[in-house]
């Protein structure tokens, strides 16, 4: 009985463990290479940013807040992850694929130059 | 009249919160789902003079909302006007969109499924088995007798490409009386007419502009499959989206063959509430 309860206890932590896992950003590891190493064809053109600035008040300021700073639901991308750790290709990747489980749609719809002037502006919040 | 104005003075004031991104299109749906939380209302119109008949307006209210990224749902109230005849509410229909697969491919499925019960339709959202201009042509009151119970499954697939988007939808609809299954098609392709964002914000500027061909029709039911006895259509199909989020769309559309209506004109408004629900919340982002 009591190896029972231990085992039930030791899958939901494991469970527990993977959710907080990938809510953390885990969508980085499944950015494929190619699409990791991808340049911005934008790159150092602020004239780029100004615009994914329209995109994103456009689109993604209502989740996101008006700078990016996040929401009670929803995250901030001025994080180090966004402005650090994710290249200009993950970024490009996670806004095609989103990351549906977690509740971030595909963007898709958006053509892809407006993708790219989107990471611009992500980006330029670093630089 | 009265409600006709409040019904304009409402829209107006969400025009001013709303966002959307439509593709142009009435009949075929696209494998793009609404965003998680968003609460879009759509009105769309079909105009038609059938010959032999009389002219009539069908329109659709639709709400979209955005269940979760891959699972959209959809409540649409249907009510059409027929000249010399009478302007009836024809029913309503509920229908749910769910995205199997997480990412974005190739060619990207979407399962749709749809409840309707409906009875002197002519909003022509859609063209399965054998309809066609005898449908059209029935009074109101006789039209309204033969009340339509229907399940209906649509395998969506959607692809971008460079800007393109391109869906092909496959369409299979069941009378839950003792009707054979029916089937239809339709597809449409679209692009903006610019693809970069401007670095100012601007209203008439092409991105805000789509220009696309859509055509739909019948194939016939499960006894009798085929292109023939049905109607066919095809159109080109435009929208502009303001900056304020509303989405202007129209299509002139062509029947080809003896069993369409010549003419169909098509058009439709639509308005996207962002994050719908943060509205009722206390301390909520208005």
């Amino acid at each position: 009985m009591k190896r029972g309860l231990l085992f039930l206890v030791s899958v939901f932590l494991a469970a527990a463990l993977l959710a907080w896992a990938s809510a953390d950003g885990a969508w980085l590891a499944r950015v494929p290479a190619k699409d990791h190493e991808k340049p911005n064809p934008f790159q150092g053109r602020m004239e780029a940013a100004s615009a994914g600035r329209n995109v994103f008040i456009e689109h993604c300021a209502k989740c996101h807040g008006e700078n990016a700073e996040g929401t009670k639901k929803r995250p901030t991308l001025r994080s180090e992850r966004v402005q650090q750790q994710a290249t200009a290709g993950d970024l490009h990747w996670l806004l095609v694929n989103g990351n549906m489980k977690k509740g971030m749609p595909s963007w898709a719809k958006l053509p892809d130059p407006q993708i790219w002037q989107l990471v611009s502006y992500l980006k330029s919040m670093h630089e | 009249m009265k409600h006709i104005i409040l019904f304009l003075l409402v829209l107006c004031f969400l025009a001013a919160v709303l966002h959307a991104q439509e593709r142009p299109y009435f009949v075929t749906y696209s494998h793009e789902m609404e965003e998680p939380g968003n609460l879009e209302i759509e009105m769309f119109n079909v105009m038609g003079n059938p010959p032999g008949g009389n002219a009539f307006l069908g329109s659709n209210v639709e709400f979209e909302y955005g269940v979760k990224a891959w699972w959209t749902s959809e409540f649409y109230l249907d009510g059409q006007s027929t000249q010399n005849d009478s302007t009836i509410f024809t029913g309503f229909r509920w229908e749910n969109r769910v995205r199997p697969l997480m990412g974005e491919h190739w060619i990207n499925p979407v399962v749709y499924a749809e409840f309707e019960d409906t009875s002197a339709d002519k909003a022509l959202r859609e063209v399965v088995g054998h309809d066609g201009l005898p449908d059209l042509l029935e009074s109101n009151a006789v039209a309204h007798l033969d009340k339509e119970r229907e399940i209906e499954l649509k395998l969506i697939l959607g692809s971008n490409y460079q800007g393109w988007n391109i869906s092909e939808n496959i369409i299979s609809e069941k009378d839950l009386s003792n009707d054979p299954w029916e089937f239809g098609y339709a597809w449409a392709v679209s692009r903006p007419l610019r693809l970069a964002a401007s670095v100012h914000q601007c209203t008439f500027c092409a991105e805000r502009f789509q220009a696309g061909v859509e055509m739909y029709g019948g194939l016939g039911d499960r006894y009798s499959f085929g292109l023939h006895q049905t109607s066919h259509y095809i159109g080109p199909t435009m929208n502009w989206t303001a900056p304020s989020g509303l989405t202007l769309s129209f299509s002139p559309q062509f029947g080809l063959n003896d069993y369409s209506v010549p003419r169909l004109y098509r058009f439709g408004i639509s308005y996207e509430i962002e994050q719908f629900l943060s509205y009722f919340h206390r301390g909520g982002d208005r």
